[in-house]
């Protein structure tokens, strides 16, 4: 028993790091760019694809580094040419803009690969056991945590040390001002947005050689990734990362004792967040 | 837009619905079409009700379809076979579940809104994909369907004749729209304007914005039930996806569509989406991708919907 928690606590875990690498990600484009990017799952599926087909020339290795980069260039090609336009206008119509750009990645990796699961190679020496006992610790799992650790720390070292982050953090406060003061906000928002879609096409490497590589491997995974930021506090990216392993690793516990809960249970942690505190869990006074 | 004018819109729409039997077929249709047609409609109507005229998005109102189509198919294939009580327990159980989710959001504004209903709405989809005993899973809810309903005076065969069904529905549409449209009329009406245009004034004006918001919350996700309950009887079957947020975003593009400052603008943007994904999936089966592009050229090119564009959109206008 105590091995199935452990097993269902670590499992939830990892899916936990998923969500929020790809939580992390959307937050950092909400925040900025107040748009609300229903695309990230589409985008997320498209690294995973993108890993797919580059893995027979330059390896897992190579397609683990050049996925989630071509990915980006993806991200920034829709921004400049699908997204820019609507900035300014109500928040609606980007949200309607990437539900449609969601169906269209969706659908567009299900014309070209197929509906059916795909394999997906992961070299094997990352795929054995390391114990016998706790048969659940694969290398891919500690390697899939180390990999979203460092991506993590990565992007908070980006946010806080260079000038590229302290001007995305200032702009999430107040983009006029830092505009004002000669900063090209629409070269900002580009590059914050390539960022987001980079975390996305990572997530959705490591995301393939766990679950598999599915057209439907984004939309499944999105709507945690909203909770996440919801709970974790909307604003607040600590919060988001917070949020995103706080409901992976519910979500694994209740999957040891009523399975068929284990989805629901999220948005019932939601409801309480909301109750409680509406700001989510670190998010700051007077964002909502 | 002048009173005139108004008056021969308004004649228009309701000799249009009302002889669409008549014209449907001719024109390659078929008389469900119609009714489908119009309970989505209903659907998008009630949710531009919150959208258009208090300037609030949700993306969750799949949720409250869902829950008026599952309360409507449960209490006639469990409790009660009967059409009418079918309908009156999905209303009832999709607004007692607006109401409560309502109070835990209002306080929220915008686009946090809108991410919050995405996420609620979710919840009820998993509730009836897993709870397979009862709500059939991913299956759906079969294995029952309407009933004629008893008037004590008359019978109303709605389950034989599709076109007496269309009449059914079209009453219902009627009066869910007319109360709508009077509610807007009155001072609650102006008032959720007033809210839209700007929330700040009308607080300082002492009007209880978080209570008018709700309330606006509420109707439009009761009226959304009433559709689902009716969209359940239209197929006679009960479909987890009605729950689902792709469900939800296809409401917000009719209303968007057809235009959201106007009141018939879902109407027309129901009409229109639905006769092009009949067709489109018909031709191709990649239709998902050609309804996303569409999205996209909609929100790209007609962000004030084809209403918006056949009317020059004032500030306040209703019809």
């Amino acid at each position: 028993m105590t091995e199935l928690i452990l097993f269902d606590a670590f499992n939830g875990l990892i899916i936990g790091a998923f969500y929020a690498l790809m939580a992390l990600g959307l937050s950092l484009i909400l925040n900025l760019s107040g748009v609300i990017n229903f695309a990230h799952g589409g985008f997320l599926a498209v690294g995973a694809y993108l890993a797919f087909v580059l893995i027979p020339y330059i390896g897992f290795w190579g397609a683990l580094i050049v996925a989630p980069l071509l990915t980006a260039v993806v991200g920034l090609v829709v921004e400049r040419v699908l997204i820019r336009p609507l900035y300014g206008r109500d928040p609606l119509y980007s949200l309607l803009l990437t539900f449609g750009l969601a169906y269209v990645l969706e659908d567009g990796t299900r014309d070209i690969w197929g509906s059916q699961t795909l394999p997906f190679a992961v070299p094997d020496w990352l795929g054995a056991p390391l114990s016998s006992r706790y048969f659940f610790l694969t290398g891919y799992r500690l390697f899939m945590v180390a990999v979203v650790a460092a991506a993590v720390a990565g992007l908070f070292l980006i946010l806080t040390r260079t000038k590229l982050g302290i001007r995305i953090r200032a702009g999430t406060f107040d983009l006029e001002t830092v505009a004002a003061l000669g900063v090209n906000a629409k070269l900002l928002r580009l590059v914050n947005f390539g960022l987001g879609i980079y975390l996305a096409g990572l997530a959705g490497v490591l995301a393939a050689g766990m679950l598999g590589l599915q057209p439907t491997l984004g939309s499944d995974l999105i709507m945690p990734s909203f909770v996440a930021i919801i709970i974790g506090g909307l604003g607040s990216l600590p919060g988001t990362l917070l949020g995103g392993l706080l409901i992976g690793l519910a979500s694994g516990i209740v999957t040891v004792f009523y399975p068929s809960a284990s989805e629901a249970v999220i948005y019932i942690m939601m409801a309480l967040v909301l109750l409680v505190r509406p700001r989510g869990l670190l998010g700051e006074q007077g964002r909502v | 837009m002048g009173a005139p004018r108004k008056i021969i819109a308004n004649l228009t729409v309701w000799l249009l619905l009302l002889t669409m039997p008549f014209w449907l077929d001719a024109l390659g249709g078929y008389t469900s079409l119609g009714s489908q047609v119009l309970v989505l409609a209903l659907a998008a109507t009630a949710l531009n009700f919150l959208l258009g005229f208090t300037g609030v998005l949700s993306f969750g109102h799949a949720a409250f379809f869902g829950l008026g189509s599952y309360g409507a198919g449960m209490t006639i294939k469990y409790l009660l076979p009967n059409t009418l009580a079918g309908i009156a327990v999905g209303v009832a159980v999709g607004t007692v579940a607006a109401a409560a989710i309502g109070a835990l959001i209002v306080r929220l504004r915008g686009i946090y809104f809108a991410m919050v209903t995405i996420a609620f709405g979710q919840v009820f989809y998993f509730i009836a994909f897993r709870w397979n005993t009862v709500t059939g899973g991913d299956d759906g809810l079969s294995g029952w369907q309407r009933l004629p309903i008893d008037l004590g005076f008359a019978r109303i065969d709605i389950v034989h004749s599709q076109v007496t069904f269309y009449y059914f529905v079209l009453l219902c549409f009627a009066v869910a729209v007319a109360i709508m449209a009077a509610l807007l009329h009155s001072p609650f009406g102006r008032t959720l304007l007033a809210i839209r245009e700007n929330e700040t004034r009308a607080r300082f004006l002492g009007i209880p914005v978080a209570l008018h918001i709700w309330l606006s919350w509420l109707i439009s996700c009761a009226f959304a039930s009433l559709a689902g309950a009716l969209y359940a009887l239209l197929n006679n079957f009960a479909d987890p996806h009605f729950l689902h947020w792709e469900q939800s975003g296809e409401f917000v593009i009719m209303a968007v569509l057809g235009g959201m400052r106007t009141f018939w603008g879902p109407l027309v943007g129901a009409a229109i989406f639905i006769v092009l994904q009949n067709y489109v999936s018909s031709l191709t089966e990649s239709w998902m991708m050609y309804i996303g592009i569409f999205f996209i050229v909609v929100v790209l090119f007609f962000p004030r919907g084809v209403l918006g564009l056949v009317t020059k959109v004032a500030p306040v206008n209703l019809f």
